[in-house]
């Protein structure tokens, strides 16, 4: 056995180097993908082929216990045909435009004191991490807890009504649009804290410093400096906190106490109700929406300049 | 048969150290001790020896999924059931689409409608069923009395029995055949805060009384919201029904559109979708009149919060569920599914589930297994002679106490209507979501 294996073994051994250049070649090539497989591997189990199934079944039809492989398009038709839909999406638009403004508020004014006003880094460390404190906590109970502070014998009432300022709970608190909006700003307002703060810290001193020289005040350096330099952070913010309102069906249940609708809750509806070709026709319509949005930003915000 | 199911003694699913299951566990024990093995008749032990080794997978809503049940079955019976809790939607769904994962459904009426026209189910021989003599008329012929009316909805009787034991045809009287075995059953209705109501509540109108603008809530399941709600709209004279378990599609738009414009003027202040949700709602206030489950009023008052499972003058809306035995179930462990069921009518499961609040299909047996002045204070609506306690042993009423809507005849006397499913159900779901969402 080890006689006759012998001489091939020397054979091969002796074509080696050419055989290995022309193999290491090939591996220099194939680097790369080998590289990027892990990934695209990863995005193809768990995210396209799961996309890809919610198109199909989105042409599926239904009844109140079974599905059925079809391909039919009374899903989009009963979709987009009903004014609940529509009145559905502007509702979620509201939302999302609402906490947007908001939070994009808070966070710029929160990055920028961050980034311009606390003069050491350690404070700067201190305070950024200051803020991610309430992240400790799982979200659902950082929105639980709003309940019973803004009920109607919740804290905020009765700390109103004892100090006399109200003789009556204020009835808008809980269980309405301010509380939803309220819950978002709370649950979202660091996703655009960060990347701002993440953008100016990366603007050259020398620059706001030149603005200063050259005449501007301090309100002209914000509008015409910073702020522009700040976008690709806002952009990024701006995307988490859209996609995230748009997505939501938790917080607009919980905060509107079941009285406000939000697509997020509609398609958690129709997946209780059985009605599975009904919620995947709607989750396509409202990726298409989204990414409609997401593209609409980028188009105006280079994020690349950020990356 | 039996070979392969051997492969599961006690269950894992009824070991998981969760702690209510463990509590329910010890319960169970107790309450076991607490009766005493000598009260528990003789069963048949011709399969003693092999029924051991037999599983019954049992699946259905959490209602009546015990898992005191389950461990009193592997000590009266010997044989192991497991036990699955989905919600009602879930379990319809499972059980057409996968009738070999069960071998015992236990469904609701209205969902019976659904699943056992598909041929996944095989009726029960009323002969093999001892108490079936016994069972309360409601499941047989629709009257707790001779002269009580039959009430709308998916009335239990209505889709008790079929016309053979291969037939799938829903029989108009009671025959030889039944689908389904009745365990557990209520009468639903309002509950308030009678300390912030602030007036007598009769009606079931009173949950859209302006008075109670912003203070008002309904439960946001459809296929039982639209009855509370057409129990609402009839009581105010606005809708006719035909038959309210069954609307047309003019019947639904008219009912929503109530809802509706109550919703717009702020009649309600949440809608809720689970249990807990309406005790919370109660409990803080925010809400003081609501569609309510008798278990919920029962969380509120133990919290020392008054709140009145309030009888109505238009009566109950009930709903009733039942054991189904499925359709691949032969030989050995279709005698121990009977043995299983007759021994679920035999009075030990009654009684507990009578101490739930709820009823029970054979109450001459649950009478047995209960003390007479929790008999009294359960079923004919008497002040408590003593604390009444929870199955579990907590104080559920203090001595002294009346049962809301008092006697058994009272409560189920007074049914206007069952839980049911619509021959417009995905219309009436369609508009349903419209109200929540306007």
């Amino acid at each position: 056995m080890t006689v006759t294996a012998v001489p091939p073994e020397a054979s091969s051994a002796s074509a080696a180097p050419r055989g290995g250049g022309v193999r290491r070649s090939v591996l220099r090539r194939a680097v790369p993908y080998l590289q990027a497989g892990p990934l695209a591997l990863t995005l193809l189990v768990f995210l396209l082929i799961p996309i890809l199934t919610i198109v199909a079944v989105s042409f599926w039809d239904y009844d109140s216990i079974r599905i059925y492989p079809d391909f039919v398009l009374t899903n989009y038709e009963e979709l987009l045909t009903s004014p609940v839909t529509w009145k559905t999406y502007l509702n979620t638009v509201k939302f999302a435009a609402l906490t947007w403004v908001i939070t994009l508020l808070i966070g710029f004014t929160v990055a920028y004191f961050l980034a311009f006003h606390v003069q050491s880094t350690t404070w700067q460390m201190v305070l950024f991490l200051v803020c991610t404190i309430p992240f400790w906590t799982s979200n659902i109970i950082r929105m639980i807890s709003w309940i019973p502070f803004l009920g109607r014998n919740g804290l905020l009432n009765s700390g109103l009504i004892s100090a006399g300022l109200i003789d009556r709970p204020l009835e808008f608190l809980l269980f309405s649009d301010f509380a939803v909006v309220l819950a978002f700003v709370h649950l979202y307002a660091l996703f655009m804290v960060v990347p701002i703060f993440n953008s100016m810290m990366r603007i050259d001193r020398a620059l706001v410093e030149a603005a200063r020289d050259g005449g501007a005040s301090a309100a002209q350096v914000v509008w015409n400096v910073i702020l522009p330099l700040a976008k690709p952070g806002i952009a990024i913010g701006s995307i988490f906190v859209v996609t995230l309102v748009m997505g939501d069906f938790i917080t607009v249940r919980l905060m509107s106490g079941g009285q406000s609708a939000s697509i997020g809750l509609m398609i958690a509806n129709e997946i209780s109700l059985l009605q599975y070709p009904a919620a995947a026709a709607n989750a396509v319509v409202l990726l298409a929406v989204v990414l409609i949005m997401v593209v609409a930003m980028l188009r105006i915000v280079d994020i690349r300049k950020e990356l | 048969m039996t070979e392969t199911r051997t492969g599961s003694p006690l269950s894992a699913g009824t070991t998981k150290g969760v702690s209510r299951r463990t509590l329910l566990k010890d319960t169970a024990a107790a309450a076991g001790v607490a009766i005493g093995s000598g009260a528990i008749t003789g069963f048949p032990t011709i399969w003693a020896q092999n029924i051991k080794n037999v599983t019954l997978r049992q699946f259905g809503t959490g209602v009546s999924n015990l898992n005191a049940v389950a461990d009193k079955v592997k000590e009266d019976l010997g044989f192991t059931l497991q036990m699955t809790a989905l919600d009602s939607d879930a379990v319809a769904q499972r059980a057409v689409t996968q009738p070999k994962s069960y071998d015992i459904a236990d469904i609701e009426y209205w969902i019976c409608k659904k699943v056992f026209p598909a041929g996944v189910m095989q009726p029960m021989d009323v002969k093999k069923i001892k108490n079936f003599d016994k069972i309360v008329p409601i499941f047989v012929n629709g009257k707790l009395t001779p002269d009580s009316a039959v009430a709308q909805g998916t009335a239990p009787h209505t889709v008790g029995f079929v016309e053979g034991k291969d037939s799938i045809k829903f029989a108009k009287s009671a025959t030889q055949w039944m689908t389904l075995i009745p365990t557990i059953y209520n009468a639903d209705t309002l509950g308030i805060r009678p300390d912030l109501v602030g007036r007598p509540i009769t009606s079931w109108t009173d949950l859209l009384d302006p008075a109670f603008k912003g203070k008002a809530s309904i439960l946001n399941i459809p296929s039982i919201g639209i009855m509370d709600a057409a129990m609402v709209c009839e009581a105010m004279g606005e809708v006719k029904y035909g038959d309210k378990g069954n609307m047309t599609k003019e019947e639904i738009d008219k009912t929503i559109k109530i809802m509706t414009d109550a919703k717009k003027a702020g009649q309600f202040r949440a809608f809720w979708k689970t249990f807990d949700e309406s005790v919370n709602l109660m409990s803080s206030g925010e809400v003081i009149i609501q569609s309510m489950w008798s278990p919920a009023v029962a969380a509120v008052r133990a919290k020392g919060i008054p709140c009145v499972y309030q009888p109505l003058k238009e009566g109950y809306r009930a709903w009733g569920g039942g054991l189904g035995i499925a359709k691949h179930l032969s030989g050995l462990e279709l005698e121990a599914a009977y043995e299983y069921i007759n021994w679920y009518l035999s009075g030990w499961v009654g009684a507990y589930l009578n101490r739930q609040g709820y009823y029970s299909a054979v109450l001459d047996t649950a009478k047995e297994h209960m003390s007479a002045d929790e008999w009294a204070f359960w079923m004919e609506g008497q002040p408590a002679k003593t604390d009444i306690l929870s199955p579990e042993g907590k104080v559920m009423e203090k001595a002294g106490a009346v049962r809301d809507g008092g006697s058994f005849k009272d409560r189920m006397g007074r049914v206007a209507c069952w839980n049911a499913v619509m021959d417009e159900d995905r219309y009436m779901v369609r508009k349903w979501n419209e109200f929540i969402a306007a």
